[in-house]
């Protein structure tokens, strides 16, 4: 059978706070990651992912406490990613008690980064999140959230990340997200086929059905969403029973 | 009850502690010989590279006290391994509780990653420490074949031990403390033993 597939809700948090809104009604305080973060776990997420988005240098000590009240009370994995740009952010973050960290911009930037962090933590701790975009030529990898365009095409930079130590790849299409048809199947395919290290599927998400052809068309080993869990158009448990009817090794 | 976790070189502990405290211990992380005799139960956790491991421990006499207890003990992830006879990690003579030999998983196909890292199932479980056929979470590169203290197993590459016992000492591969409610409950059973 092998390792079930994992199911990674994310979370966007700034200054403490998740920042979609959410139809929680029943969460007394649907903008504390945490408690948001303790109920994904409750319904069978796989591990989770906080994302901060926070701005200024300064409400960096609000994530970190927030990365140690969630290792306190959250008995999954769970990865945080943000503004992360040298090692010193990678080490406040994982003594604060997060599994895995997850470098973006920083690691494009300066790519001895994934290696710093692979020699000092292991690989595993590593996730490259990849922000990427088809044009006329291919796929280009893009910086600072999506707002600058670079040259490095999306299969040479991960390729290069795994080299360099990378844990795990997630791979967002900025084609694909926010429009809810489903995921980048083709280009996770040739991830997946030509790597040897974990993809994460993220951006598009929209039907129970993109799951599975992220799993069976793009052979993504995790899928990550937001949205279609905060506004609760997919429940996390109803998305789990209708993977494994639909025969996908998952964790019920 | 008093728990101790062995304070080493070997990676994040933090989880742990976070994980036993979650079921109201107070434990005591700790490289004190005494403090580790003197315990109730030990946990002897950890992430890292297994000779650098078993250096730190025998430069601190740690191995000699692990060997010497007789109280339980729970060996997680590379503490399991350590607990074996020798680690292929770095060519190293290790504890020896269990007459295991640790290797590295050989891929044998494609889709068969390393580490092998995420959920997977326990099978043939023969301890009420845990549950078969329930998810817990790895993360490894190294594994223990199956041998005669294997008390279950997981199927990646090929079936390997996901846990041990012998005596009073008890080990897993995978973390229970990040395996949900499902390894909050081996370390309750563990505490209760």
């Amino acid at each position: 059978m092998g390792l079930a597939k994992r199911i990674i809700p994310c979370l966007d948090v700034k200054d403490g706070e998740t920042v979609k809104g959410t139809n929680f009604v029943n969460l007394r305080s649907a903008g504390d990651p945490v408690e948001l973060g303790k109920l994904y776990s409750a319904q069978g997420a796989d591990e989770l992912v906080f994302l901060d988005i926070t701005a200024s240098y300064e409400k960096r000590k609000t994530f970190t406490d927030m990365v140690t009240r969630v290792a306190q009370q959250v008995n999954i994995p769970f990865t945080v990613g943000g503004g992360i740009n040298e090692l010193s952010d990678v080490e406040r973050l994982l003594y604060a008690g997060a599994d895995k960290v997850s470098v973006n911009s920083a690691a494009i930037r300066r790519p001895e980064l994934i290696e710093e962090i692979a020699n000092r933590f292991g690989s595993q701790v590593c996730v490259v999140a990849i922000d990427a975009r088809f044009d006329s030529d291919g796929w280009h990898c893009y910086l600072k959230g999506g707002r600058e365009r670079t040259e490095l095409n999306l299969f040479d930079w991960a390729r290069e990340a795994q080299e360099r130590g990378a844990g795990e790849i997630l791979f967002t299409s900025m084609d694909h997200d926010g429009v809810k048809e489903g995921f980048a199947n083709e280009a996770l395919c040739h991830l997946a086929d030509s790597l040897s290290i974990p993809i994460i599927a993220s951006g598009g998400a929209g039907k129970k059905e993109d799951f599975v052809n992220a799993f069976t068309q793009g052979h993504a080993d995790a899928a990550l969403a937001a949205s279609v869990f905060h506004f609760g158009e997919i429940s996390i448990p109803e998305l789990k029973k209708y993977l494994y009817n639909e025969g996908i090794n998952v964790r019920l | 009850m008093q728990v101790a976790v062995v304070k080493y070189n070997a990676g994040n502990v933090y989880s742990v502690l976070n994980a036993l405290k979650r079921i109201g211990i107070d434990p005591i992380l700790t490289d004190d010989a005494k403090l580790i005799r003197q315990a109730d139960r030990v946990i002897f956790p950890g992430q890292g590279e297994a000779s650098n491991a078993m250096a730190y421990l025998r430069q601190h006499g740690l191995d000699e006290v692990i060997r010497s207890l007789r109280q339980p003990v729970l060996g997680i992830c590379i503490g399991q391994q350590l607990l074996c006879r020798h680690s292929e990690e770095g060519d190293v003579d290790c504890i020896g509780i269990f007459d295991a030999e640790v290797k590295r998983f050989q891929p044998a196909m494609h889709q068969e990653k390393v580490p092998c890292m995420g959920w997977n199932q326990l099978r043939d479980v023969k301890s009420p420490l845990f549950e078969n056929n329930s998810y817990v979470y790895f993360v490894h590169s190294y594994y223990v074949p199956l041998c005669n203290e294997t008390i279950a197993t997981a199927d990646y590459i090929l079936p390997y031990s996901a846990a041990l016992h012998k005596d009073n000492f008890y080990s897993c591969q995978f973390h229970p403390e990040k395996s949900g409610d499902v390894g909050e409950r081996i370390i309750k059973r563990f505490i209760e033993l």
